[in-house]
């Protein structure tokens, strides 16, 4: 029997465009499954993406209103959409370029407004489709087609900036970590106010083989190993964290 | 100078070189990257001497080179399509504050719906934003065309923004034999930019001060001036650059086989290419066809187009952009400056190769023979009829 969440997708539209080894087919499944298991009627959601790898997660496979928009401005565009129909349950889904260099701005007033929204960001740490430049997510060090050296630019934490913003619901998982990943979509999906996931998901195309992975399976278990979970960052010093990636929840305020 | 088999973005990226720019901003986007790809690897490199900032937006990218080019550096950036679409607010200050910074566009169409492809919709869109507009029909050209760009930027008389317009995909992913300049010989034709005035705290001066109602027109009509005046200089840069380097596309326009011919097209960019082979298989069939190139589009060269039109029948306008709601852009340009013509050419438009639909020789041949079926509406060539209904 067909997985239950599975009736959400376009068939039509399936294969997925994702490159062999991307985890954005993943963060689909489970932003489905986390739709699935909380009992809301997808025909009451809007999907907003921008432009990049990730707009393509949930435009055009997801079968609901779907927008894809210009760069960077999904959450200007679905802040539209849900101020005239605020019955909407809107999500955006878009990468780490999208909402955090061209459309970082939208991303800090959203939060600072605590809009009803779910925004995930699918964070690859690099502009994949446009053939792998530095993004403000990537790591210190990095190697991209426009760091050839090794990125010089310390990255974003943006589950900090928008905390500090003033998002109500902020937390970060990552592909491999799937039930924690669907498990935090779908607090979100029940979180009233502006909810932010940061899902870390490996590109092994344009990160990956420009950064000695073997294969996209090994890429996928570092992100593991740089991974720490909250409560155990807590007791570890900013030395020790430097170059972790720290998953968990980080803010839980208000409705649910 | 040396002769090498190479993509068209890496030609360019390599006279960008010889133009020793001093900042270099840019924001990823289809199909521009491998332009400043390659100029991150030479800045890597350390081939290359210069800033390279790899910033947050297009509009970023934009604002950068104008700061930059205040202060009296060489400024350069690359975009296409929705890219240069988002720099529009910073593209007219950069003329409006006479900065000459030199910008690469890839053409490509424009969104919604998303495509990637190549059309002209993108500059043409600008059009207005006080930038000179090169269009190149080949990577030679393309290439070529950068290091005049700065020459024609940069001149005393003109101090203002130059964009090299190439299509995308077509120019800058393909493959093509390339002669390229040695540093030496482009540092003779393009000295080391010298600012007339320029932020220093040694002189201090403002730029894009407000200015009311008493003398903001003027200023506007500077620009205009300024503009129109450029005609000069764009020609004199092509001839010098053919004396050195014995390479001449055309300045503000180019021919091809315009002499005793009825019918003349008239294009832009690496359809140019294209047309010319249908011209000699036309020919052949006793067709009295010709070409007009528009090299400069902005300034509109006028003049210069109205000498090459006189006497023919006949122009078929090929555009790879339009105003929807009045038609394609050349046709209507053209028809604007035949209209104190006696006996102008009747004039008929075509749209043609929208968001990356192909241009064949074919398609050409196929324009020139159906002219008669066309009207006073500018057509759009190869249409599906079944995808409109």
């Amino acid at each position: 029997m067909e997985a239950t969440w599975k009736k959400h997708l376009r068939k039509e539209t399936l294969p997925l465009p994702f490159c062999p080894g991307c985890g954005h087919g993943i963060l689909l499944g489970a932003i489905l499954r986390a739709i699935d298991a909380s009992g809301i009627d997808i025909k009451d959601m809007l999907f907003v993406s921008g432009i990049g790898c990730a707009g393509w997660i949930p435009s055009p496979h997801i079968k609901a209103d779907t927008m894809h928009v210009t760069h960077g401005r999904p959450i200007a565009f679905a802040t539209g959409a849900k101020l005239f129909n605020p019955r909407l349950k809107v999500m955006v889904v878009s990468g780490d370029g999208d909402l955090a260099s061209i459309g970082g701005n939208h991303l800090i007033h959203a939060a600072r407004r605590d809009i009803d929204m779910v925004v995930v960001c699918a964070n690859n740490e690099i502009y994949g489709m446009t053939g792998g430049q530095v993004s403000p997510t990537t790591g210190l060090g990095v190697k991209t087609t426009t760091t050839l050296a090794g990125n010089v630019e310390p990255p974003l934490d943006l589950c900090r900036l928008v905390e500090a913003a003033g998002a109500s619901y902020v937390a970060r998982s990552t592909v491999f970590h799937l039930e924690h990943l669907i498990g935090i979509l779908k607090k979100a999906l029940g979180h009233k106010g502006f909810s932010f996931i940061d899902a870390l998901s490996p590109c092994p195309v344009q990160y990956g083989r420009r950064n000695l992975y073997a294969s996209p399976a090994e890429q996928l278990k570092d992100l593991e190993k740089r991974c720490v979970p909250l409560e155990k960052a807590r007791s570890m010093t900013q030395e020790v964290l430097k170059g972790r990636i720290v998953i968990g929840e980080f803010v839980c305020r208000g409705e649910h | 100078m040396a002769r090498t088999f190479t993509e068209g973005s890496k030609a360019v990226a390599e006279t960008v070189k010889l133009c020793r720019p001093n900042v270099i901003a840019a924001y990823p986007i289809t199909p521009q990257t491998h332009i400043s790809e390659e100029l991150a690897q030479m800045v890597a490199n350390g081939e290359l001497k210069a800033e390279y900032v790899t910033v947050e937006s297009e509009f970023a990218a934009a604002s950068v080179v104008l700061g930059a080019s205040a202060t009296g550096a060489r400024s350069y950036t690359a975009t296409s399509s929705q890219g240069l679409l988002l720099m529009t607010e910073v593209l007219f200050n950069i003329s409006g504050m006479r900065l000459p910074v030199v910008m690469t566009c890839a053409n490509r169409a424009i969104s919604s719906p998303i495509n990637i492809w190549n059309d002209q919709q993108d500059s043409i869109s600008v059009r207005d934003a006080g930038w000179v507009q090169l269009y190149a029909e080949d990577i030679q050209e393309a290439s070529d065309l950068h290091l005049q760009a700065f020459r024609i930027a940069e001149h005393p008389e003109v101090l203002l923004p130059v964009m090299v317009c190439m299509d995308g995909f077509i120019l800058t992913h393909a493959y093509e034999p390339v002669d390229l300049i040695e540093q030496k010989e482009a540092d003779a034709f393009l000295p080391p930019y010298q600012p007339q005035y320029y932020l220093t705290p040694k002189n201090p001066i403002t730029f894009g001060a407000m200015m009311g109602p008493e003398s903001y027109m003027e200023a506007r009509c500077q620009l205009d001036r300024a503009l129109c005046g450029s005609t000069r200089i764009v020609e004199e840069v092509a001839k010098e650059f053919k004396k050195r380097f014995g390479r001449f596309q055309g300045a503000l326009v180019d021919t091809y086989c315009i002499e005793g011919a009825e019918i003349v097209l008239v294009a832009m960019g690496s359809v140019i290419s294209t047309i010319k082979e249908a011209i000699d298989l036309l020919r052949k069939e006793g067709v009295k066809v010709g070409l007009l190139k528009v090299r400069c589009f902005r300034p509109f060269p006028r003049e210069a187009i109205k000498e090459a039109l006189v006497g023919a029948r006949e122009v078929l306008a090929i555009d790879r952009a339009f105003s929807p709601g009045s038609g394609g852009v050349l046709a209507t340009e053209i028809r604007a400056s035949l209209q104190d013509v006696k006996k102008a050419p009747e004039i008929k438009g075509h749209i043609a190769g929208l968001g990356g639909r192909e241009i064949s020789v074919e398609t050409i041949i196929n324009i020139v023979k159906d002219r008669k079926s066309v009207g006073i509406e500018d057509r759009f060539v190869d249409l599906k009829e079944a995808l409109l209904k």
